[in-house]
């Protein structure tokens, strides 16, 4: 029932995703993210240095992780809620199965959570007979389809229009064959039709968080569409479910990190609508619902801390490393095979379902920076890939050819004088096999690259050599 | 702070001696880089040596290789003990020497003060130039126009990125357009490019689009891996577009084919 990982397969699920023409066709979109960001950055004097403030806040948070998730349940419980502690998926699925059917819940709706893809919450809820409703826009869409999120932020964005047009035509059977589909506010205003009755009928709502606050016992979602605000606060009973990182200490604090999160994911100084959610219903509230449960998840993010992955916990999810991402943008998220995605999902993949199932995903990188560069809590995430590397290697994980490989290399690279007679030989023979045409269209042992591009021939004796013959140099 | 601040190490001599880490791609496959370097370096009043050398070892590093990358660390830090500096006409060789070796020591108190120093008198080639050298006009003239790719290491990790179009700018005859996308990454990687050939040629695809698009007729980059797989790719398209290393055109050494080009055909 856990989500299923086809992370090993990421070279075959990217050859997929390249040779994919509609996807291919869908993933222009990136240029945008990178555009705005870039903008709101701009437009903020003060942007970096919130961001060292906010790499700030994260991590004083993690280095008393213990004693803000108590003041956080107790502030909870104060408010009349429960705190559930779910060590791992099973764990989390459980519980809420559970409250769900001590509430006598038919339908739940449900906000964008990237918690409830990492336990695969809906399948669990429909094999309890409970039925889930996504209410995100994306979220919805991909449900229909019966896929996983391609981005954190936006699930469906491995999507066009014209493809949500015929899921809608599939899905929605009252909908009349004449009714133009074909703008994107149509599309919306369809959803919002179909969504508003599940919103009216379902008994318990169900979202993510972005922030937990421990001072006041208070949970926190931003979104773009306002379908948040109606799965907390419409049916009887209110489940957040959200992993242990998200817990920050103020108020003050979730405001400062809000100011870096919509900046650095899509490039607004705020998302439309930030809800905070403290408690049950008061006795003076007209509405809200009537309980209302907190589940904290763990799966494996505790043995992160007070290692060399714990920065990844500082992670708000705001995607812009994928945004910002080159092998993201070419193949898109469905080929790193489990839920996250992107560079923050090759670090984080392996520290939760182990490197044996997830060590593909950090050695898909060209290490090129840019998403250290973008990130707002200034996770080195390259620093942290090629970590996964070294544990890879040091477990003999890493392919035999690449280990034998570099070590042949090493022997020679590690003997300066064998080295340069070695490499004078190999110019020499090389540049004789250019045949004057400067570059080989396919070379032995060079298929990964010769299959794709040429690959430029020695211009003749190496530099080492020529050097020594132009300055007579004996060392 | 890094490559842009003053050296804090060795107080500037009146002729400085440089050891020249020619990075093995250049060694290997285009020398004509590695002259170029000399001479750039030569005509700023350095006095050019080049120590016995193989690898800066990033191949291992990158790789999780962590014990042959120490060992060619090490072998890079003795060679270059008694220079005053070491220029590398590479960005990712750069970053390996200047941000990776002291990481790569850390815990090891003796080799780590020996990694820091090597670190402090480290540089890119051409930052090296403008911020240490102080050179701000080079004499080289080139007929064309060009587009400066600004390779991810050099850009991210060293901050080389005007220091390039600085010197390009004083290049007599020659045009500098920008990329739609100069600092998105060509998808060379290091064995990245070899390992998921697929993937990086499908990176290296969008940055031909891109170079093309500018109607440049050369594109420059400061790293011949980059330099390598954008011109692999041109030709492969059968693009007329060529590819060489701005160091060649700052020292007025472009005579020769371009990268992945043959011999000179009758009419140039």
């Amino acid at each position: 029932m856990t989500v299923v990982a086809t992370s090993t397969k990421f070279k075959e699920n990217a050859h997929e995703a390249l040779t994919d023409a509609r996807l291919q066709g869908a993933m222009g979109f990136s240029g945008n993210f990178v555009t705005r960001r870039a903008a709101a950055a701009a437009r903020l004097p003060e942007f970096e240095a919130l961001r060292d403030s906010a790499r700030a806040i994260k991590d004083h948070t993690l280095a008393h992780l213990d004693l803000y998730l108590e003041a956080y349940e107790a502030k909870v419980r104060a408010s009349g809620g429960e705190v559930h502690y779910a060590q791992d998926a099973d764990e989390a699925r459980k519980i809420i199965v559970d409250l769900c059917r001590s509430l006598g819940a038919k339908s739940v709706t449900k906000g964008k959570s990237m918690i409830a893809e990492e336990i695969g919450l809906n399948h669990a809820l429909e094999e309890a007979g409970i039925e889930p409703f996504e209410t995100d826009l994306g979220e919805y869409i991909i449900q229909l389809r019966g896929e996983k999120p391609s981005h954190i932020l936006a699930p469906a964005i491995h999507l066009r229009a014209k493809d949500v047009e015929q899921e809608f035509r599939k899905a929605h059977r009252d909908l009349p064959p004449d009714r133009s589909l074909a703008e994107p506010e149509q599309l919306v205003a369809e959803a919002r039709q179909v969504l508003r009755a599940k919103f009216l009928t379902a008994d318990v709502g169900i979202t993510g968080a972005n922030f937990l606050v421990a001072e006041t016992g208070t949970s926190v979602i931003v979104t773009n569409e306002g379908n948040g605000d109606l799965t907390q606060t419409l049916p009887e009973a209110h489940i957040v479910i959200a992993s242990i990182e998200k817990i920050v200490p103020t108020l003050e604090d979730a405001a400062q990190l809000m100011r870096v999160l919509a900046r650095s994911a899509t490039g607004q100084d705020a998302s439309v609508y930030t809800t905070l959610s403290t408690g049950p219903r008061r006795p003076e509230d007209l509405d809200g619902p009537r309980a209302y449960h907190v589940v904290i998840l763990d799966n494996g993010r505790s043995n992160m801390l007070g290692g060399e992955f714990e920065d990844m916990l500082r992670c708000i999810r705001c995607g812009a490393c994928m945004n910002h991402c080159p092998v993201y943008q070419a193949v898109g998220g469905h080929a790193y095979g489990w839920v996250y995605p992107g560079p923050m999902g090759a670090v984080l993949t392996p520290s939760l379902i182990g490197v044996a199932e997830g060590g593909q995903l950090p050695n898909a990188s060209t290490f090129c920076g840019r998403c250290e560069a973008v990130c707002p809590v200034r996770i080195p995430l390259p620093g942290m890939m090629r970590h996964w590397r070294e544990r890879e290697f040091e477990r003999r994980l890493s392919p035999a050819p690449l280990r034998y490989g570099l070590g042949f290399w090493a022997f020679f690279a590690s003997r300066p004088t064998l080295y340069r007679l070695a490499t004078a030989l190999a110019a020499r023979a090389m540049h004789l096999g250019g045949r004057g045409k400067g570059r080989f269209s396919w070379l032995p042992f060079a298929g990964g690259w010769t299959r794709y591009r040429d690959l430029a021939a020695p211009e003749g004796a190496t530099f080492q050599s020529r050097w020594r013959s132009r300055s007579g140099a004996v060392q | 702070m890094n490559a842009m601040a003053p050296p804090s190490g060795p107080t500037r001599k009146a002729q400085p001696r440089v050891g020249l880490f020619v990075t093995c791609l250049v060694d290997i496959i285009r020398p004509t880089v590695g002259f170029a370097a000399v001479k750039l370096l030569e005509d700023a009043g350095c006095k050019v040596v080049v120590p016995s050398q193989t690898c800066c070892g990033q191949p291992a590093y990158n790789s999780g290789d962590r014990t042959n990358s120490k060992l060619l660390a090490r072998q890079a830090i003795d060679a270059f003990e008694d220079c005053d500096y070491v220029v590398v006409p590479s960005g990712s060789c750069g970053g390996m020497l200047i941000k990776h070796y002291p990481d790569l020591f850390v815990g090891e108190p003796d080799l780590a003060g020996r990694a820091e120093r090597f670190a402090e008198k480290s540089y890119e080639l051409i930052s090296f130039l403008v911020d240490v050298m102080g050179v701000d006009k080079v004499n080289a003239r080139y007929e064309g126009t060009v587009a400066y790719h600004d390779s991810c290491a050099g850009l991210r990790e060293l901050g080389v990125k005007r220091q390039p179009r600085r010197l390009l700018a004083g290049v007599e005859g020659l045009t500098l357009v920008e990329l739609n996308e100069a600092e998105t990454c060509c998808g060379f990687g290091g064995l990245f490019a070899t390992k998921y050939g697929e993937l990086s040629n499908a990176i290296v695809g969008r940055k031909a689009e891109d170079i093309r698009a500018t109607k440049a007729d050369t594109v420059l980059a400061g790293d011949l891996g980059c330099l390598m797989n954008m011109a692999g790719k041109l030709s492969r398209e059968g693009s007329p577009i060529k590819a060489r290393h701005v160091a060649e055109i700052l020292a007025g050494m472009a005579d020769g084919p371009a990268i992945g080009e043959g011999k000179p055909e009758a009419a140039r």
